[in-house]
Parts: C-alpha cells; structure tokens; sequence
C-alpha cells in the first residue's frame, strides 16, 4: 500500500535547452526542459525585482487511451498554475530581475500522477539549468481505493480509486508546495495520506539527488581525463 | 503559458499594515483570525434561471446560475448527467479583470467548485439521465463574479450550491425512451452539500476568508471543501508560498468545524 511504482530519471537529455530531465514513473514517460533565465520578451512583462517564472504544462495527442487535442484543454492550463506554483517557491527568482525563466513539461505517455512525476522533472531541469534553488522539490501522489489509503496509484487503480491526493514536497525544509485533493478523505485518513504522501517524496528526493549526482559525476570524469591528455600531450 | 503576476504597487504600501496587524492577532476589518465574514445568501433572484443564487462575502459579490438543458452524455458515463460549471470574472468586478476568454484564475475557481460538487456526489447524475448513451440532463453551473473583495472561490462555491438547491425543473417521464414533460416542478436530485473555507498564510499566521488586501499580500491559501458528513471532498492550494504539513493539518480542522455554520445558513434558505 505505501510502495512507490518504479521509478526511473535522467538528468540533461536535451541539447538546446538550457536544462532537462526526463521521467519515467510507472508507465508515465515526461519531458521537462528549462530555457532560462532569459530577457523577458514581450518585455512588459517583466518584473523590476524578480524573474517571471513560466509554465506550460502539455499532454501529447498519443499520451492517452483517446487522442487527446493538442489545444490546451482547462485541466492543462490549471496545472501548468499549480506546477508554477509548486517549483516558485524554490527557486532564488530575485536574483535575475527583468528576466524569465521558462518551464517546459511535455507528457508523452500519461498513467496517472502525471503533475507530480512533471514536477520531479522540472525541479531536476532546473538544477540542471544552473539555476539558483533553496531545494530540489519532489512530488508524488496519494490516494484511496476500496476503502484503503494508498500510495502512488496507477492509471487503472486511479479510475477505481476513491480519492487522489498529489503533493509536492521540499523534505529538509518540512514544506508542501504543491496540494491538491479530490474524492472522499475522513480527516483521519487524510492525515494518514499526507503522511504517506511526503514520506514517499523523500525517497523521491534521494533519487534526484542521485540521477544529478550520476549526471555531474560523468561530466567531472571526461574533465579530468581531458585535463590528464592535456598534461601527457 | 502560466506566469507570476505581478504585485500591485497598493498591495506593497500595504503589506506592513497587514503584517503588523497579524502579528498582533488583528486584521484590517477587525476580524479575528478564524473569523468568517457575514455570508448574506438570496436564492432564486433570477427568475428566468432554473435556480440562482446571489451570495454576498463582506464586500465580496458573486450570482450563481444554473440553467439545465438535454445533451449527449460522456462516453465512458452513459447513464449520467453532465455537470458543467463555468465562471466569469467579469470586467465591472474589479479593475484588474479584463474582457476576453477565461484567465488561469478564473478555470481554477471553476474547476476547484467543480470538483467539490463532483466529489461529494452533490448532485444525484444518475437520475438525470434519460435514454443512457443517447440523451441525458446537462447541469450548467454558471458563476458570475460580480464585485472582488477577496476569496472568490468560497462566495463562488456557495452561490453555486445555493443555485443547485434553488434549482426546479419540469417532472418529466421517460417511456419507450421517449421524454415527456410534466405540469409540475421538481427540484434537482441533491445528495450532499459540499462548501469550502478558504485560509490564507501571511507573514507565517494562518487566517481564514482573507479579504482582498490579505489575498494581495498573502503567501498562500489552502481551500478545503467539505461536505455534509465532514468528509474532505475537495482541496487546492494556491499562491507562492508553501505550508508545514502541521499548518495543513491545522487548517483541515478550522475548515471541517467552520463549514457546518455555514452549510447550515444556506440550507435553511430553502423552503
């Protein structure tokens, strides 16, 4: 009941953009890129104090069981919000007034969680991107199905299920970012889906740290090999 | 694409008076802070509406209407009828509402009602459909903003439970899968009440019903919708800022105890 579907993640996949990461959770397969921070074009909008920070938040017409229009539907443009939202707070976007930085999530195959397995890549996109953050944000969601909380629901379960709970969570500082609900939760099981919820965005947080880890790590090896054929040439 | 907004400049000369207040447990009305506003609530104001409802938050303003019509039903819910809600922040409400299609605010205002009526089962669909797989009753929600002062969601959700339980249509019969309407008038099938209490962070205090300068200068809002049987149906958090789980927790708690008041002031409006 509290165990996380298989969970893969890769760091800086994308040549263009300034950052990336790519998930796999479950059968949920997502593209995040960050392209920033950049000068805010149209400038308007741009803010005196801070960075603006985008989000578009898109399914591909393939990602689900019916072809879905590639316009963005309600649901789309509130979570590209609510994922704004959730990865807002840990970014440092007082220090780059007057420009923008550009959030990126591209579902290509949907199997329930899709906002929060979008918010695991985005955050890793970006540290990726070099940008300033107090902590990496990992997401996951909680839910019920008969009768019973449980974690991280897949796409079948999810239909089945009796309420979904999706959260984003920064574990060292003990906050939640992101928080949605719906269904039906008796206060006691909602605390107990919260519980589980930020517990499993723990061990989230510790696999993001390791895919950056594996990431940089090779970056560093090809340096000091390239440093050592420098010095024998 | 989603952006940050930007803060208005009002809003900045003004956040130190918030905070100062706050942190002496005061607010700009002289609330308390777990004080609601008066909620004044009229149904059926509008007549030619099935149902309708004008809901009156302190200053804050917003009429419901719910008009229902046939259409075809969803796919994979053949035996069902179709809620539909939809909001419009319209443009004599507040200066910075413009003409124009929805903005990212006002579909989650929508979409988070939606989800509170959907949730708790409010409406029975079931008994809105009248051939399955051809032809079912379609619920349109529609929820006018009207004048903003602060926590649209809450005024926006109970107007449009007020609108769901003012609402009467024709009786009506379904023979050979043919429709035929009768003289009287029903109300809809309504199973539960589902109503929200909005609380906002500021400066590190929680408050419940921020007016307008709180939401302006507010880290975050937690709304929790709630229905008849204190069960959660219904949650989204909103704004830049971020919650402990302890301050969640807390805020599930006010919201359960403070929403029973309430649902018990709009029910007593039906007659």
């Amino acid at each position: 009941m509290d165990e996380l579907r298989p969970i893969k993640l890769e760091v800086g996949i994308l040549d263009k953009a300034d950052g990336s990461a790519y998930i796999e959770h479950g059968k949920n397969k997502i593209l995040a890129a960050v392209y920033g921070p950049r000068e805010a074009h149209p400038k308007h909008i741009a803010l005196a104090d801070r960075a603006v920070v985008r989000c578009r938040y898109h399914m591909a017409p393939f990602s689900v069981d019916e072809r879905k229009s590639p316009a963005p539907s309600r649901r789309e443009l509130e979570l590209s919000k609510m994922i704004r939202e959730s990865l807002e707070p840990s970014i440092m976007s007082e220090y780059f007034p007057r420009s923008t930085i550009d959030l990126f999530i591209e579902v290509l195959q949907a199997d329930a969680g899709t906002r929060c397995a979008g918010i695991t890549a985005a955050s890793l996109a970006l540290a990726d991107a070099g940008i300033p953050m107090r902590e990496l944000v990992a997401a996951c969601a909680a839910g019920k199905i008969e009768g019973k909380v449980a974690l991280d629901l897949s796409d079948i379960e999810d239909k089945q299920g009796d309420a979904d709970l999706p959260v984003a969570f920064m574990p060292k500082s003990n906050v939640i970012s992101l928080l949605q609900m719906d269904g039906s939760f008796t206060e006691e099981e909602f605390r107990q889906a919260l519980e589980m919820g930020t517990n499993a965005c723990r061990k989230i947080y510790d696999m993001q740290r390791e895919a950056l880890r594996q990431k940089y790590h090779v970056v560093r090896d090809e340096t000091e090999k390239e440093e050592i054929a420098e010095v024998k040439a | 694409m989603s952006a940050t907004h930007q803060l208005s400049p009002v809003a900045k000369l003004e956040q130190k008076t918030v905070h100062d207040l706050i942190a002496k447990g005061k607010r700009l009305d002289e609330r308390n802070p777990l004080d609601y506003r008066p909620l004044t609530i009229m149904l059926g104001t509008i007549e030619k509406a099935n149902g309708s409802a004008q809901v009156y938050l302190g200053k804050t303003k917003v009429l419901a209407g719910v008009k229902i019509e046939t259409g075809d039903p969803f796919e994979d819910t053949p035996n069902e009828g179709i809620l539909t809600v939809n909001s419009e922040f319209v443009p004599l409400a507040s200066p910075t509402f413009e003409a124009g299609p929805p903005d990212e605010d006002s579909i989650e205002l929508a979409r988070v009602v939606d989800r509170g009526i959907r949730e708790s089962k409010a409406i029975d669909l079931k008994k809105m459909c009248i051939e399955p797989g051809k032809k079912v009753f379609v619920v349109f929600v529609d929820i006018y903003v009207l004048d903003h002062d602060g926590n649209l969601i809450d005024a926006a959700a109970m107007a449009a439970l007020g609108a769901l339980i003012s609402a009467k249509m024709r009786a009506f019969e379904v023979k050979n899968g043919e429709l035929t309407y009768k003289d009287e008038m029903v109300p809809l099938p309504m199973h539960n009440y589902p109503v929200p209490i909005t609380s906002v962070k500021i400066d590190g205090s929680v408050v419940v019903d921020p007016c307008l300068e709180e939401e302006q200068v507010m880290s975050c809002r937690l709304t929790v919708t709630t229905d008849k049987n204190d069960n959660i149906c219904a949650m989204q958090k909103g704004g830049l800022g971020v919650f402990t789980p302890d301050e969640v927790k807390q805020i599930v708690s006010t919201s359960i105890s403070k929403s029973r008041d309430l649902r018990e002031k709009i029910l007593s409006k039906v007659n």
